[in-house]
């Protein structure tokens, strides 16, 4: 493909350039003129009107034709000279970059364990609740849900679309039981993963047999049928009210309040909701790493190597003798698991649980963030939900943006259309995701990395 | 009697509805093989695309003749939300055309967060809405205590216009060479590139096509229940793409006869037994069409080569 | 070198088997025997339905009609087949002797229990896998086992350690006999076509079985890889005492190496003998040259 581009590519033709530039202006035009030339507002009848807002319908329509211009003036042809130098042969990774690669996960780990005390020197004991609670907690909460779905979508390449169902139940049954026996964290965080992993099987047993998209489908459909249930057995569930006053962790028996017997007195230190705050981090840390060590030990156990097999060739596998049907169960239970560890520390965390926290917008951002990660790798996985969620939580922090656009200019609105915006790029620019290649589970004489190209995704 | 008369008149109007979305998804499977998540918002966005032009025309052309309006902004949305969807499809969708089968999903996940969002900022989170038009109805049967079982003017547009619509559509699809270029390139895409046919653009095509369906459903839509919301892609895109799946995927019958049927369905169910759990009507009935019969009422069985 | 295969008891017996798909008849009525020991070869032009019957036998279909028996260990359990066809089970034991019904299993029991592996015609490796993990997840089965079904494994017993070593010894051995093992950590799908296929055998061959089905494994080898084929494939037939049974295009491979050869046309068996017989018999060379009977022989007479 390469080779074949013309030698016009290369060069650069303004008329061609305007040309497209005008091309593009006006397919933009088309494109926003409904929706951002004429704002439909209600007047003082409570009619619906129509406003106008040509300057930033002219504003957009520039700026898709002046960078348009640009990019086939001076872009594309640069890009076209690229793809005719000579493309050396797979050579091995540097010596330097595989230093480094050895290098990140320690590095990543140690900065991980030292985060708190550092938001806290760096920002002060008001400052580092936040950072620590809508980030560090946040980002890991959906690290650990990445890597439970890492098993699935990732190792087994079956395509669950509909993993928030198991994350709710985890949720739910955390409130509940809590608040019927009264029962402890520390019980009812392995029970309800425990539950998860039943429901697991449950949902798995009837869908596992369907091929590729049709299994994606079907686990949408179970993960709305959750949520719709969730909000409608209102005796149960509370509706969309949702269950209150979930009674939260304690470090190992004494309570984070500002009692006498509260964490902070015993410990003689003045009471700050840090304290729980830190404990949370750090539980959250702790589950996410249970959860990448046993799935690096499951990939060297033969359940693990199955699951690879299995998304590279089902036929091949059943022909060796696996049955992949409770190969397939295994992975679906496994990782539903790890999603209600992950729902009974969110319940607990939170104090407060909803059906609103459990939409099909929490698995589409899940999954996006496995495909992100690429090849099943837990690095690749980790690193994209740091990405994508710390990038969607640091858009609220951009209020400096006010002083250019506004008063009027909320950046959160523009958070999840970024966020769409973001997927869509990602995926154009990198299909396989970040990790390019797969490292195999066992080795003979040096293990050696496969490249990309020829790991399969599955077929579901 | 007269109630079950008047849900099926509702059914059908629904359905119809439903059907037009869903052929947009059959269509854009079948020549791709690929789930267009983004439908949903598509249709979404036609509806919004109808309202400003209903607008534009009523408040600021002041054209009074509902029909004549209705026409235009019939014609008008067709025309920018084909523009829209052959936009999403070069952005999102052509450059991961190709083996990979998870990034274009995630692509069109991503790209349906990007449209209803999209609106949601342009034109407010708030539910817009018209005043009704079309208001008169025939009533049918009328029972003891009063209850009319009637059919309105706004069904028969939304039954017309579909049938004729879907009418056009039949044409192209079976009788032009456009419509056999598509055909050609369901069954095997290598095979139809190597006979000369232009799938690139075959595929734009479809999606135009597509994309026209979804601007008359939209435009129906808004003239049926008369407001339209940001939010209103995503339970029509899924039920819609429930009767795809129902009729077939991949099978333009299947379709309109999936479709029909799940406004039914939603209907009947809504009257008889619950409003509540109308959606998780749908949703079931997706999951164990999908456990029991994956290919569909019309569609042909999925045998793996070995 | 022949098997005693036809005076000991077989070790599969294919009797009145039918596939049918919708109105379209793939496989019809076809019988046959394949003798202890034997390779056992089935050819036929293009379309004949071998490809179909080797699907019955290893599970991926389930036939129409008709009875696949396999046998293993003491012969004599060959005599409760007619009781364990109307008891409707898919098994039973006497002695060290087991007998399967092979047509009334999955596929993936089929290899487990009965013992049967396959290739297949467009080889199914494990592309992304590597060479060893290729052979690794052939033993899956011992495997799990050995690692308490993943529990004990998980809290790193050292049962399981052993076990993987052992796993990892033979797929060594395997990686010896076809000269791999120097690239035992590459990604199967790097491999060179012919090493491809040599690796998909041995694959199967690490499951252990009795039979051992290959689709077209000499398709695409030139002359000097179809006869270092033919060498591996008495290798096995002879070091691991499995039985053979083969789809093949390649007459060269086919005569040099069958013991006893099946002819398909259409679904239908018109020849079955040894090499010798099937290599004159007029019926199969007018089926792979697509003329009648008669004209094969008007032919024949007038050659002098």
């Amino acid at each position: 493909m390469a080779a074949e581009a013309p030698s016009s590519a290369t060069r650069i033709d303004v008329a061609r350039a305007l040309r497209e530039g005008a091309l593009a202006g006006l397919i933009a035009f088309g494109l926003f003129l409904p929706l951002i030339g004429f704002n439909t507002v209600q007047n003082i009848h409570n009619e619906l009107v129509l406003e106008t807002r040509w300057p930033l319908l002219a504003a957009m329509v520039a700026i898709m034709a002046i960078g348009r211009f640009l990019y086939a003036l001076l872009v594309a042809p640069w890009r076209a000279r690229l793809a005719l130098r000579p493309r050396p042969e797979q050579v091995a990774v540097a010596p330097w970059r595989a230093a480094l690669g050895r290098w990140v996960v320690p590095c990543a780990l140690g900065f991980a364990v030292v985060y708190p005390p550092l938001a806290l020197s760096l920002a002060g004991v008001q400052g580092a609740v936040k950072w620590i609670d809508n980030f560090g907690v946040q980002i890991l909460i959906y690290v650990m849900l990445g890597w439970g779905l890492n098993i699935v979508v990732g190792l087994a390449g079956l395509l669950d679309l509909g993993y928030v169902a198991f994350y709710a139940v985890g949720a739910y049954s955390y409130a509940l039981l809590a608040q019927a026996f009264g029962l402890s964290f520390w019980i009812l965080l392995p029970l309800a993963g425990c539950l998860a992993a039943f429901w697991g099987m449950l949902l798995g047993f009837p869908v596992l047999r369907l091929r590729g998209d049709y299994l994606a489908i079907v686990t949408l459909a179970f993960g709305e049928i959750i949520r719709l249930v969730l909000i409608n057995w209102v005796p149960v569930t509370n509706g969309y009210a949702g269950i209150s006053g979930i009674p939260r962790p304690s470090f190992f028996g004494i309570p984070f309040n500002a009692s006498d017997e509260g964490f902070a007195a015993r410990f003689g230190l003045e009471f700050s909701p840090i304290y729980r705050t830190i404990f949370l981090y750090y539980l959250i840390l702790a589950l996410a790493l249970i959860t990448a060590a046993l799935t690096v030990r499951m990939r060297r156990l033969p359940i693990g190597r199955a699951w690879e097999a299995l998304r590279e060739d089902e036929i091949a596998c059943r022909s060796l003798g696996i049955n992949t049907t409770n190969t397939k169960l295994t992975a679906f239970a496994i990782g539903a698991m790890f999603a209600g560890f992950a729902g009974s520390f969110f319940a607990a965390r939170q104090g407060f649980i909803s059906p609103e926290s459990f939409t099909f917008m929490e698995s589409a951002v899940i999954v996006a963030i496995v495909v992100l990660g690429g090849m099943g790798s837990l690095v690749g996985v980790a690193v994209a939900a740091v990405i994508m969620i710390g990038g969607t939580e640091i858009m609220r922090e951009l209020d400096f943006l006010k002083i250019v656009f506004g008063r009027d200019f909320d950046p959160t609105q523009y958070r999840m259309l970024l966020f769409g915006f973001a997927m869509v790029l990602i995926m154009v620019w990198k299909p396989r995701g970040l990790i390019a290649t797969r490292d195999p589970s066992t080795f003979l004489k040096e293990r050696k990395s496969i490249a990309g190209s020829h790991v399969k995704e599955g077929h579901g | 009697m007269e109630v079950f008369i008047q849900q099926l008149i509702n059914g059908i109007t629904l359905g119809s509805i439903y059907g037009l979305i869903a052929l947009g998804y059959t269509m854009v499977f079948g020549i791709i093989g690929m789930v267009n998540f983004a439908h949903g918002d598509v249709f979404m966005v036609s509806a919004f695309i109808a309202l400003v032009t209903f607008l534009v025309l009523t408040t600021w052309l002041g054209i009074g003749s509902i029909v004549v309006a209705l026409l235009i902004v019939l014609i008008v949305a067709m025309l920018l939300t084909s523009l829209v969807n052959w936009a999403i499809e070069r952005i999102a969708y052509r450059p991961l055309r190709g083996s990979f089968r998870l990034a274009p999903l995630i692509s069109a996940i991503g790209m349906s967060i990007f449209l209803s969002n999209f609106v949601q900022v342009a034109q407010g989170p708030r539910v817009k809405s018209i005043p009704p038009f079309f208001n008169e109805v025939i009533v049918l049967m009328t029972r003891d205590d009063g209850y009319e079982a009637a059919v309105s003017y706004k069904q028969i547009v939304v039954w017309l216009v579909t049938a004729a619509l879907l009418a056009v559509f039949w044409f192209v699809v079976t009788r032009t060479a456009l419509g056999r270029a598509q055909r050609a390139c369901e069954q095997d895409q290598k095979m139809a590139a190597l006979l000369g046919i232009d799938v690139d653009r075959t595929v734009s095509i479809t999606f135009i096509i597509a994309a026209a369906l979804a601007a008359v459903a939209g435009t129906m839509y808004l003239t049926y229940y008369g407001v339209v919301s940001f939010a209103d892609g995503f339970v029509p895109g899924v039920k819609a793409f429930t009767a795809a799946v129902l009729g077939g995927i991949g099978s333009l019958p299947g379709a309109v006869v999936g479709g029909l049927l799940i406004g039914l369905v939603e209907t009947m169910w809504s009257a008889y037994v619950s409003t509540d759990y109308k959606d998780v009507a749908a949703f079931s009935i997706l999951a164990i069409t999908m456990i029991f019969l994956p290919q569909g009422i019309l569609g042909r069985p999925d045998v793996e080569k070995v | 070198m022949n098997g005693a295969g036809h005076d000991m008891a077989p070790i599969l017996r294919v009797e009145h088997l039918d596939m049918r798909f919708g109105g379209l008849v793939a496989v019809n009525d076809l019988s046959f025997t394949a003798g202890r020991g034997d390779i056992t070869a089935l050819i036929g032009p293009n379309g004949a339905g071998k490809t179909t019957v080797f699907n019955c036998i290893t599970g991926f279909y389930k036939p129409t009609e008709g009875r696949i028996a396999l046998q293993y260990g003491d012969p004599g359990v060959w005599d409760e087949l007619a009781a364990l066809t109307d008891r409707g089970e898919r098994s039973v034991a006497r002695g060290d002797g087991v007998l399967f019904l092979l047509e009334r299993m999955p596929d993936y029991l089929v290899t487990q229990q009965a013992r049967v592996a396959r290739t297949f015609q467009n080889i199914r490796l494990f592309q992304g896998m590597t060479v060893l993990e290729n052979l690794l997840v052939a033993q899956h089965n011992p495997l799990m086992r050995a690692s308490g079904f993943t529990l004990l494994g998980a809290l790193g017993l050292p049962s399981y350690g052993q076990a993987e070593r052992a796993a990892i010894d033979k797929a060594v051995y395997w990686l010896e006999k076809i000269a791999l093992t120097a690239r035992a950590d590459d990604p199967a799908g790097e491999l060179p076509y012919g090493d491809q296929r040599r690796l998909e055998i041995a694959r199967a061959m690490c499951t252990d079985p009795v039979l051992l089905c290959l689709d077209e494994p000499a398709a695409g080898l030139n002359p000097h890889e179809s006869a270092e084929l033919r060498r591996y494939l008495h290798m096995i037939r002879s070091e691991h005492a499995t039985s053979i049974l083969l789809i093949e295009h390649d007459m060269s491979v086919v005569m040099e190496i069958s013991d006893h050869i099946i002819v398909l046309d259409h679904g239908q068996k018109i020849a079955d003998g040894t090499p010798d017989a099937i290599r004159n018999d007029p019926k199969v060379i007018a089926a792979y040259l697509g003329v009648e009977e008669e004209e094969v022989a008007d032919v024949e007479s007038e050659i002098p």
